[in-house]
């Protein structure tokens, strides 16, 4: 099988080919404004560095921090209507109580509480009042916003409320996109209404990008499917991304983690992600990212999905290198992807990392003569404060005092030499391109969600079926059973319904089958 | 009077954080309370919180709180005006001017909603509160104890609807109560336990507002200067791990208006190859170990996230999540016949006596 593996960064478009489990060949592009030509651009020096024909690739698949970006530095959102079923309950905590007030204001604050919900055994809260919907969609269509987030009390126990209201303002605003939010969250009012409010607001956004990944492809004539990766490092088609690109969240750490786990065989290690602004630091646990426990935040808003611990310091190829009284400092402040004309080394008048790391004459990067005027001292205590900031943040993931390797991936790793704080240093082959080979070498995932009359099975029986149906779409999906592994399961019991019954959701991932 | 400290919204972040730790995996969602506590002070005032010997022996103190299942408050949240509500209703009913705020549950959500009537009301808050921690039914507080009469109390709905209740004892005030709240669709507020300065003194558990704060804060800076935020949590309240461990599973459902059910785990690194239990009812009321009965109510039972010490609720706790299960020492007040009697493992069904764990 010969796939495509593309990571779509705010700097760099990364593209690999593999074989089976061999990579073939990875280059590195600039992201462009329109995201199409980058991967384009990508796509043909991929083929190219690896004579592959496009006609004998199987499938491509894309991670993107697109939408996590778009959001953390507020950009490319839309207008949004968050509308809130649930009156008189909740009118205590708004939607987007909690958001930072620049995210809010970026897409417009417009919130709504209307009647409906439901409480936890299904009975009804207040009736939907259509009069009151028609009310607030005129609102909405009298200023203009095209996409509206529905969410209301309990609809993971009950979701007619919100579908009907879903109904409702798409026939009052016809073409807006509608996202409910029992189809992306779990109990927990805020954490799903946040994450159904942030899905809204890149609906514009997601049509566009998708549009471009498919026309990217269709232009370097592969005719393979496409997927996306999602935050848990699974696969979802490209239909069903561009509906829920808030689901691309956290994708890029899992893919760079995972690529690092593959391409260098190592199963329990840090894992530094060096890009061009910043350094993703995080760990593997027997080859898997290593999960955050609770709610998780995103551009400062609350969420409750499944994503791995990262955290991340402003450290990279581009980082701005400045001597101060204080002594050297270096970022937080970037070049970014302006890099390749702000650099000394490519002509530019800013110090940077990469400068430095070309000065010290520890790598071949543009013209080594414009960095001859750095002297040894300054590229020594450069260097010195490059590797304090990495030996803390390492230090921060380390759970144990075991000596674990340090993997290091990404376009940055070159300003990495020698051991991060007294532990070994890992640089695989292909570490620029981690992220994209992490893309290629995606999950799939089988997902069963079922309800249950504990009445006449057991709980645990209950459980028992639903892994086991689980398993089984993950193996139909294209799964190897062998590498199968549950990650989620979930039961809402249903009390409005005869026979104690339970909703059980259960999430299987596995290993896509090579051959 | 004498102001301990003055609490201003930002504060209400250690101390939303602090209870949660004292709320034993229940006591409903601490960020829900934060949230609307926050609101309050921001749109009202900061709130004075008090030692209880600034006021006078015939001051009056209400306490105010939350009941319900924790499940139900993450997802319905109030309409806004139920506390303050029913603050005032009890008010008229006693016929006299309330002097002072007290919490009732200085655990979970109830260690923040005292803050949202004090700063509506603009009356000072007492530190402490009626458990030390927190606990599944509204006569389990120290107040019992002390001969004082959950009612006459006012419960209201996010509706609108609101009930009286007088009752011969505070166990039926729970039962009564708890039917009540389950019509209500599962959560209710209320205001209730009136008394005197002079009872409150004596009957109190004193401090577990500001020890809320500290354990906030001692979170707080153990992340700052990178030291292990869970023997920073165990050295501050003379804590002992019990586990780390693996969800494998959790049983859960909102029945009679708790959540109820229990966790199981997979023991990780020094645990390997050890399995783990925990029970609840809103809050974690006992902890096996291997099978073996290791802790029970009154000693608290708290699970904690391992890398950052933040506390996780049960409703939190998911599949496959790795978490360091705590054994905090309760307090003095309940180790004597009368409070086991009202919080120990015979009340909540389990045919075992309480031992204490940091004596046994």
């Amino acid at each position: 099988m010969i796939r495509i593996g593309i990571d779509v960064g705010g700097t760099n478009t990364d593209a690999v080919v593999m074989d089976g489990t061999q990579v073939i060949a990875g280059v590195k592009a600039a992201t462009t404004p329109d995201v199409m030509t980058g991967v384009v651009n990508a796509l043909r020096d991929v083929l190219a560095a690896s004579g592959m024909d496009a006609g004998k690739v199987d499938v491509v698949m894309i991670g993107t921090t697109h939408f996590t970006n778009a959001v953390v530095q507020r950009r490319d959102l839309a207008q949004t209507a968050a509308v809130r079923l649930g009156l008189p309950a909740t009118a205590s905590l708004p939607p987007m109580v909690d958001w930072p007030e620049d995210l809010k204001r970026a897409i417009g604050g417009h919130t709504y509480l209307a009647h409906g919900g439901n409480e936890f055994d299904g009975r009804v809260i207040s009736p939907l009042d259509e009069a009151e919907l028609l009310g607030i969609a005129a609102d909405i269509a009298a200023k203009r916003i095209n996409t509206v987030a529905i969410s209301s009390v309990f609809s993971p126990v009950s979701s007619d409320f919100e579908k009907q209201a879903g109904e409702i303002f798409a026939r009052a605003l016809p073409g807006a996109h509608i996202t409910l939010s029992h189809e992306i969250g779990r109990i927990g009012l805020l954490e799903r209404e946040n994450a159904a409010i942030m899905n809204a607001c890149l609906r514009d956004l997601s049509a566009h990008v998708i549009e471009a990944f498919r026309k990217a492809i269709a232009e370097t004539g592969i005719g393979g499917k496409f997927f996306l990766t999602q935050n848990d490092g699974t696969l979802m088609d490209a239909a069903f991304a561009e509906k829920f690109p808030v689901l691309t969240f956290a994708s890029g750490p899992t893919n760079s983690m995972r690529g690092a786990a593959f391409l260098s065989g190592v199963k329990d290690a840090i894992v530094v992600d060096i890009g061009g602004t910043t350094s993703d630091v995080g760990s593997l646990q027997k080859g898997f990212p290593r999960q955050a426990t609770v709610a998780v935040e995103v551009g400062g808003v609350r969420t409750n999905f499944r994503m791995p611990d990262v955290f991340s310091i402003g450290l990279g190829g581009g980082s701005h290198v400045v001597e101060t009284a204080q002594g050297i400092t270096v970022g937080p402040t970037s070049v970014g992807y302006r890099i390749i004309t702000e650099a000394l080394i490519f002509g530019g008048k800013t110090l940077t990392t990469s400068d430095v790391v070309v000065a010290a004459g520890r790598y071949d990067l543009g013209d080594r003569s414009r960095v001859g005027h750095i002297t040894p001292d300054f590229i020594a205590r450069t260097q010195t404060r490059i590797m304090q900031m990495l030996e803390d943040c390492v230090e921060r993931s380390r759970l144990s005092p075991e000596p674990l390797p340090v993997i290091v991936v990404g376009g940055g790793s070159i300003l990495v030499d020698g051991p991060i704080g007294g532990l070994e240093v890992v640089k695989p082959n292909h570490f620029a391109v981690a992220n994209a080979v992490g893309a290629a070498i995606a999950q799939v995932s089988g997902e069963i969600d079922r309800v249950y009359a504990l009445a006449e099975i057991s709980r645990d029986a209950a459980l028992a079926d639903a892994k086991e149906r689980a398993t089984e779409a993950a193996v139909a999906a294209g799964a190897r059973r062998d590498s199968i592994e549950i990650v989620d399961v979930e039961d809402v019991p249903l009390a409005y319904l005869p026979g104690n019954a339970t909703r059980v959701r259960v999430k299987a991932v596995g290993e896509l089958h090579v051959a | 009077m004498k102001i301990l400290r003055t609490i201003k919204a930002e504060d209400m972040e250690d101390i939303a954080t602090g209870g949660a730790i004292l709320g034993t995996g229940g006591g409903g969602d601490p960020y829900i309370g934060k949230l609307m506590a926050q609101e309050a002070i921001r749109k009202h005032g900061p709130v004075n919180l008090i030692d209880i010997d600034e006021l006078a022996d015939d001051a009056l103190v209400v306490p105010v709180a939350m009941m319900g299942a924790p499940t139900v408050m993450t997802e319905k949240l109030p309409q806004g005006d139920e506390l303050i509500n029913a603050f005032r209703a009890l008010e008229q009913l006693l016929g006299r001017k309330i002097d002072a705020v007290l919490c009732g549950e200085a655990g979970g959500v109830n260690s923040t909603t005292p803050f949202v009537v004090a700063a509506m009301t603009g009356l000072p808050l007492v530190d402490g509160d009626g458990m030390g921690r927190a606990y599944p039914e509204l006569q389990m507080v120290t107040f019992t104890m002390h001969g004082v009469s959950a009612t006459p109390m006012v419960l209201c709905d996010d509706k609108g609807n609101s009930l009286v209740l007088n009752t011969v004892s505070n166990a039926w005030t729970e039962r009564l109560a708890r039917a009540a709240t389950v019509e209500m669709g599962g959560s209710a507020l209320l205001a209730f336990y009136s008394m005197t300065g002079a009872v409150a003194k004596k009957a109190i558990v004193r401090g577990t507002l500001t020890l809320c704060a500290q354990l906030g804060e001692t979170l707080r800076q153990a992340k700052a200067s990178h030291v292990d935020p869970v023997n920073a949590v165990v050295d501050k309240l003379g804590a002992r791990v019990i586990f780390h461990g693996r969800v494998k599973d959790i049983d859960r459902r909102t029945v009679g208006g708790f959540a109820r059910g229990s966790a199981r785990f997979d023991g990780v690194e020094e645990w390997k190859g050890h399995t783990f239990k925990l029970d609840f009812q809103n809050e974690f009321l006992m902890a096996e170990r291997d099978g073996e009965i290791l802790v029970t109510t009154p000693d608290l039972i708290t699970v904690l996230e391992a890398e950052s010490g933040r506390p996780v609720t049960a409703d939190a706790l998911r599949y496959g999540l790795r978490l360091i299960a705590l054994a905090l020492p309760s307090n003095p007040q309940w180790q004597n016949p009368a409070g086991i009697a009202l919080v120990g493992p015979r009340y909540f069904g389990y045919d075992v006596d309480y031992r204490n764990y940091f004596e046994a």
